[in-house]
């Protein structure tokens, strides 16, 4: 526990003193956000029902490019070797890391909540499940992401590769947001939101523990 | 490479121990072999140097015993036990710091990571010892390669390991810089702890170590006392511009 907690606070420090990276990301799903809304036109009702689903578009692009930079920086001057070299464990590593790539990518759909709100003119009765969703949500992309990240970084091609490996895997768990998300801002009166829910706690009680193990063989020479 | 016959008198206790065992190293990479057969033995408070031209396997070997590369055969013992990252600490050709924090934040994430004490006080000790007290709170991206170099050096002493292994630790460091490698292994030997320095600075080397371990072509050339390692590294390089030139 207390590598974890050491190798977050890292990260954590990682991502504050690169927070200029971190805003741009959050422009590029905004502006992906606004994108989408002229796409989808004028029409009030279509903007509300697909509000929801834009916005796990957006996180999941701007997702790639936050956990491609997280591990850019590992691999700047070896840093991860150096890591590794201490006696620290791969896990412990990947749970730090896993955890500050779940803070950053859940500040960032809070940031771009606001957004869609504004865009999509959601009802805002729901956004207090949706701020529990997002948390589940980016839980779920966080611990693969960074699996697939650090795999990723691993080759020249690592912008491409990363998307390639982690969108197909994570497509569960974006079904569940989308759908708890959807219902959460358009009504749910049949109580189906805890259900997706309940599905998306379930993908990260498996994701977590089994991309933690791993990691190991991910880093690994 | 064999051990040499343990002393007697008052470092033998220390000394029976071998803190680095290697036997048989062959690693690969891809069809090239950088390590063939090689033995090693050194004991707790002993310094040795690996000499060889580029590409001899020197790095290789180092991170061999360093457990971050798996040799493709053979065997390494740190302290008796297999090897396991953790158990030397190695500074090699990168600096393994965040360029993005600080010098002391680096080593307060390094002690944390260890279970070690992390307060300013505590880092600035290894800063100290390494001459970067006054530029602790710089960002290293603003550091030149020697102060980064210098900073890996705080960073392996910190982890405080009784195997220590330096891969070109002269390079990009000033003059004073020479003397604080030669001030470090000689205390690192007076506190016991194995050293294992690969560099091309034999003549300086020699007169700093104990025993010597030249490597041709990833084979063990020759092992013997440090003092003869600058006769033998010059008939090697004569043998082999005579090999060029004919």
């Amino acid at each position: 526990m207390r590598a974890v907690a050491a190798a977050f606070y890292k990260d954590v420090l990682l991502g504050w003193r690169g927070r200029a990276q971190g805003m741009a990301v959050a422009v590029f799903g905004a502006t992906l956000l606004l994108l989408l809304s002229f796409a989808v036109g004028p029409n009030a009702q279509t903007l509300r029902q697909l509000g929801g689903g834009f916005l796990w578009v957006a996180l999941l692009f701007a997702s790639t490019l936050a956990l491609t930079e997280s591990f850019r920086l590992e691999r700047e001057n070896r840093a991860i070797e150096g890591l590794l070299l201490l006696g620290v464990h791969p896990a412990a590593i990947f749970y730090g890391k896993a955890l500050a790539n779940w803070l950053h990518l859940f500040v960032l759909g809070l940031l771009l909540l606001p957004v869609m709100v504004v865009l999509y003119d959601p009802a805002l009765d729901g956004i207090a499940g949706v701020v529990g969703v997002l948390a589940l949500g980016t839980a779920g992309l966080s611990a693969p992401g960074t699996l697939h990240a650090g795999l990723a970084s691993q080759t020249r091609a690592q912008q491409v590769l990363l998307p390639l490996l982690l969108f197909p895997l994570v497509v569960p768990v974006l079904i569940a947001a989308v759908r708890a998300t959807s219902l959460c801002l358009l009504g749910d009166p049949m109580g189906q939101a805890r259900s997706w829910a309940l599905l998306l706690l379930a993908f990260d009680g498996v994701f977590w523990p089994l991309c933690g193990l791993l990691f190991g063989h991910v880093i690994e020479e | 490479m064999q051990c040499p016959a343990p002393e007697t008198g008052p470092r033998a206790m220390n000394e029976t121990r071998t803190a680095i065992e290697a036997r048989g190293l062959c690693k690969r990479y891809g069809r090239t072999w950088a390590l063939v057969d090689v033995d090693l033995c050194v004991r707790p408070g002993e310094a040795l140097v690996v000499a060889g031209r580029n590409g001899s396997g020197k790095s290789t070997l180092l991170r061999v015993l360093a457990g971050t590369l798996r040799p493709d055969r053979g065997e390494v013992r740190l302290l008796g036990e297999p090897v396991r990252r953790g158990r030397a600490a190695l500074v090699g050709h990168a600096s393994f710091t965040y360029d993005a924090l600080s010098g002391a934040e680096n080593l307060r994430i390094a002690a944390r990571l260890l279970g070690r004490p992390s307060g300013p006080t505590d880092v600035q000790f290894f800063l100290d010892r390494v001459g970067l007290g006054a530029r602790g709170a710089d960002r290293v991206q603003a550091y030149s390669a020697g102060m980064r170099k210098r900073l890996a050096l705080a960073r392996a002493l910190l982890q405080d390991a009784p195997v220590v292994l330096l891969d070109e630790p002269y390079g990009q460091l000033d003059p004073p810089g020479f003397g604080l490698i030669d001030r470090l292994v000689d205390e690192l030997r007076e506190e016991g702890r194995a050293v294992v320095l690969a560099s091309h600075q034999v003549e300086r080397l020699a007169r700093i170590c104990d025993r010597a371990l030249l490597l041709d072509a990833g084979r063990a050339a020759w092992s013997g006392p440090a003092t003869e390692l600058p006769f033998v590294f010059q008939r090697l390089e004569e043998a082999s511009i005579r090999a060029v030139a004919g």
